[in-house]
């Protein structure tokens, strides 16, 4: 077969691209206090401005704890999208505002993805966001990008955590102060820092009772004066505790054990330990990242046109360590937790399997297998989450990790014995967001993307059959199978 | 050559397996990655496993439905695939490659509409028919790597993860040593399977092997109930069912890149997973609710024609080089044997491999990127 080469790869991704959608000179994500903010600086410094926030989020979604830790302790009333919507705009004036100054608005969308030209891609015919509702996503093009996407809850696992009615405390906040969709009526919390005891103040000026804070260190984390309002509200503080067994039906929990015998009767388990700033977007555009600890965790590093504002850009510094906080509250859970105790929810994968880097139980476990574990594996080098994650599966499931990627990682560390700043940060991935493969499909592609769609590379010679070679077959599977590309 | 130490670079599936070979065969083996075993496009592939326009065809089918049992860790490995048709047009590519198959004797059965949605529940009434490879499958990449790797070392191979390799040292015509930043391993004979980073390691022994590099994306579903048949492909798209129940696609245009000796920078997806999952929105309608829940992308190098580069060289004589041209995983059970014998023998004993000589790009013109347009985007 001669091939006739024409300096163009018709296979390859050059020109096929759709144009983005809309271009702004600014995007929003997240249209929280900082993003609204945002919106209006750069509406009132004249620039085009879209505001997108994925707020009210399905019920779906919420069921699988996203963006947020819901545990299942959301009403009905979060079903209802439209009063959703309503209640946002009541919780926020400011969106009115926004909208005012001419910021244009689009709630219940989802921002997946950031992509543009760098390290490894060259193919973007501009720096473009990927959107998406209910019915469909689209690209949209942006000048400069604004991330305000907030913080998520940190979830640590416990006896019969996984469950409904063990949730975060960001979840709870939004179901009592903007949606008033909180279906719990008495909570035990976890933490005593200053997350903990503003949770727990506002569930009792919800009206709602609080069964106890407990506490894995010996004195409480938080302020003074918050730890005094809560003490005045005749709540207590259990230090040096943490969870020994949960108690649950089928609605979930029911009540709580500590580990010094203490036992709580509660309808959920509001886990106030800690927040993570929600650099998912950052991470999966190979935005620069870094470790900081008394912010949260890790955070952007900050770059001139992809801006990150609000809890996103790292909570506020008050000193605290919050990574040294979190790993005193996984190092009790490894005593109390049991080997079956599962750590990844979704792919149900235990604390033993996971220590043990054990295959998922629809594997066989031949005894060479069974030999294996983190032990083993680390003799090859330092642990990595996304290394583990391959092999145990934990974090491959639909909430993408949320539940369960932190306690991976502080579980590396503990079980490898090395600082938490070693364990590299699993990888973040568009979509960020679960989406259906019908709402991500690019329906309408250019019919350029179409006509350089090949399984493969498209190179001819490639896939003939090594039988074939300078038989008529050759040119026969060249002309049946490869339509353009050296002809 | 038993007792004799072979230095393996580049921990991906190909020189994984062909140090698993040699050990096997007694030989001390030592592989050395820059990073972690199949950490580059070993670990980021579909998992197909039935390539048959290929000399080691036979030895990949042969060696597939015995490699947990051999290596002693699962592999996910699931015998057969389907080839769905969703055009017209497909339909005649697909009803051809059967019949070429049932000319070279790989069984093969056309399915009409409803014969595959029983073996494939997740597609429609929209398809125009199947092919059923009986033949062939796929397995898990990440978990196949793995037990490649640990297969090796229960064997008594050592796996030196963050070395990337630095240079060789060459003495009488031979490479007698291959060095890292922090340490020499000396050798009888090196195997050089790095990938996109072969022509870089390659040129310090004033070899030239001509190889382009490209960027390739994937999609993943959240689970979707088991089927009967789990190896699908068509409609210009490839992939699989995972035992956990995902769907696992790639396909589409790729990204032509320069990749230089520590490897590629960086591997981003791109929106391109949107036109991956229209067309698997399309292959299995019934699936179109699934949520995707990750897109990634991998670096994988071409040589001219597409085909493997597995040579024993003449100068250095102890050299073997391997790279499976954009397409390894599957193959990775026949050509860690073939590198075994090269390394071994001097000849591969199952299977006539003369056509993966590097000697046939003899003469190659120095531009043959720039005309085959594999030249990266400016």
């Amino acid at each position: 077969m001669e091939l006739n080469f024409n300096g163009t790869d018709l296979c390859a991704v050059n020109g096929t691209r759709s144009a983005p959608e809309a271009r702004y000179d600014l995007v929003v994500v997240g249209a929280g206090p900082s993003g609204i903010a945002a919106a209006i600086d750069g509406a009132a410094a004249g620039q085009s401005v879209l505001l997108v926030d994925e707020n009210p989020v399905s019920g779906w979604l919420m069921g699988n704890d996203t963006p947020l830790y819901f545990g299942g302790r959301m009403t009905s009333a979060t079903q209802n999208s439209d009063r959703m919507l309503e209640a946002i705009f009541m919780s926020m004036p400011d969106l009115e505002s926004a909208m005012e100054a001419g910021v244009e608005l689009l709630l219940g969308t989802t921002a997946w993805g950031v992509y543009r030209n760098g390290p490894g891609v060259n193919s973007l015919p501009d720096q473009v966001v990927g959107l998406a509702d209910r019915d469909r996503s689209w690209m949209v093009g942006f000048k400069k990008i604004v991330i305000a996407t907030g913080a998520r809850d940190l979830a640590i696992a416990f006896p019969g955590w996984n469950q409904p009615g063990v949730m975060g405390a960001a979840a709870l906040t939004m179901l009592l102060t903007r949606y008033d969709a909180f279906a719990g009526r008495r909570l035990l919390i976890l933490g005593s820092h200053d997350l903990a005891l503003e949770t727990a103040l506002l569930a009792l000026d919800k009206g709602l009772e609080v069964a106890g804070l407990v506490e894995v260190r010996d004195a409480p984390q938080g302020s003074a004066a918050l730890v005094e309002k809560l003490a005045a509200a005749g709540v207590a503080i259990h230090c040096g505790q943490s969870i020994k067994a949960t108690k649950g039906g089928l609605d979930g929990v029911e009540g709580a054990t500590l580990t010094d015998g203490t036992d709580f009767v509660c309808d959920t388990i509001c886990v106030a330990i800690g927040l993570v700033p929600s650099i998912e977007l950052v991470d999966a555009m190979h935005g620069a990242r870094t470790l900081n600890a008394q912010r949260g965790g890790y955070i952007p590093a900050g770059e001139p046109n992809v801006i990150t504002v609000g809890d996103c850009a790292g909570l506020a510094d008050t000193g605290f360590d919050h990574v040294a906080y979190r790993m005193d509250w996984v190092r009790a859970a490894l005593k109390t937790n049991a080997p079956d105790t599962i750590i990844c929810q979704c792919e149900e994968v235990t604390l033993a399997d996971l220590i043990g880097v054990q295959p998922p139980q629809y594997l066989d476990r031949p005894p060479a297998i069974q030999a294996r574990s983190l032990d083993t594996l680390l003799q090859d080098g330092p642990a990595n989450p996304d290394q583990i994650k391959r092999l145990t599966r934990s974090g491959m499931g639909v909430c993408q990790g949320r539940r369960c990627r932190d306690q991976v990682a502080m579980l590396l560390a503990i079980e490898s014995d090395k600082p938490f700043g070693t364990i590299p940060l699993a990888t973040h991935r568009a979509p960020v967001r679960p989406l259906p493969l019908k709402i991500l499909a690019e329906w309408d592609e250019p019919a350029a993307m179409d006509a350089a769609w090949d399984v493969w590379f498209g190179i001819p010679t490639q896939w003939v059959p090594v039988e074939d070679i300078g038989t008529p077959q050759e040119d026969a599977h060249r002309e049946m199978l490869y339509t353009g590309m050296y002809k | 050559m038993s007792g004799s130490e072979v230095v393996i670079v580049g921990g991906g599936v190909t020189g994984l397996s062909a140090g698993w070979w040699l050990a096997r065969s007694g030989v001390k083996v030592t592989v050395l990655d820059k990073f972690i075993v199949g950490w580059e496009a070993s670990g980021r592939n579909g998992g197909g496993a039935s390539h048959y326009s290929s000399p080691l065809f036979d030895e990949e089918q042969r060696m597939w439905p015995q490699m947990d049992e051999l290596l002693g860790y699962p592999t996910e490995h699931q015998k057969g695939r389907i080839l769905i048709a969703m055009t017209e047009r497909q339909w005649e590519q697909y009803r051809f490659i059967a019949e070429r198959h049932t000319r070279l004797n790989h069984p093969v059965e056309l399915l009409d509409v409803k014969q595959v949605q029983e073996a494939v529940p997740l597609a429609g009434d929209n398809c125009f028919g199947g092919v059923h490879y009986k033949f062939g499958g796929h397995a898990n990449p990440q978990r196949t790597v793995q037990a490649y790797a640990w297969a090796l070392q229960d064997l008594g191979g050592k796996i030196i993860q963050h070395s990337p390799v630095t240079g060789f040292e060459t003495a009488g015509g031979k490479v007698t040593a291959v060095k890292t930043a922090n340490a020499t391993y000396g050798c009888d004979a090196v195997v050089v399977a790095a990938g996109p980073q072969i022509p870089q390691l390659m040129a310090q022994l004033g070899v030239d092997v001509p190889l382009a590099a490209a960027r390739a994306e994937m999609i993943i579903t959240e689970p979707a109930p088991m089927m009967p048949l789990g190896g699908v492909d068509g409609h210009k798209i490839y992939g699989r069912q995972t035992l956990r129940g995902n769907l696992a696609y790639g396909g589409g245009p790729h990204e032509w890149l320069d990749v230089d000796a520590t490897g590629p920078a960086a591997r981003p997806s791109t929106p391109l997973a949107r036109n991956l999952a229209k067309r698997l929105a399309e292959l299995l309608p019934k699936a179109a609710h699934l949520n995707v829940i990750r897109s990634w992308a991998g670096v994988i190098e071409n040589s001219p024609d597409g085909r493997p580069i597995i040579d024993r060289l003449t100068s250095p004589d102890n050299v073997v080089v391997a790279s499976m041209s954009s397409v390894g995983f599957g193959l990775s059970p026949a050509s860690g044997h073939a590198i075994r014998d090269l390394v071994i023998d001097g000849k591969c004993s199952f299977a006539d491999i003369d056509i993966l000589k590097l000697s046939r790009f003899d003469g190659l013109e120095k531009d043959w990127r720039e005309k085959r347009g594999w030249m990266p985007i400016a």
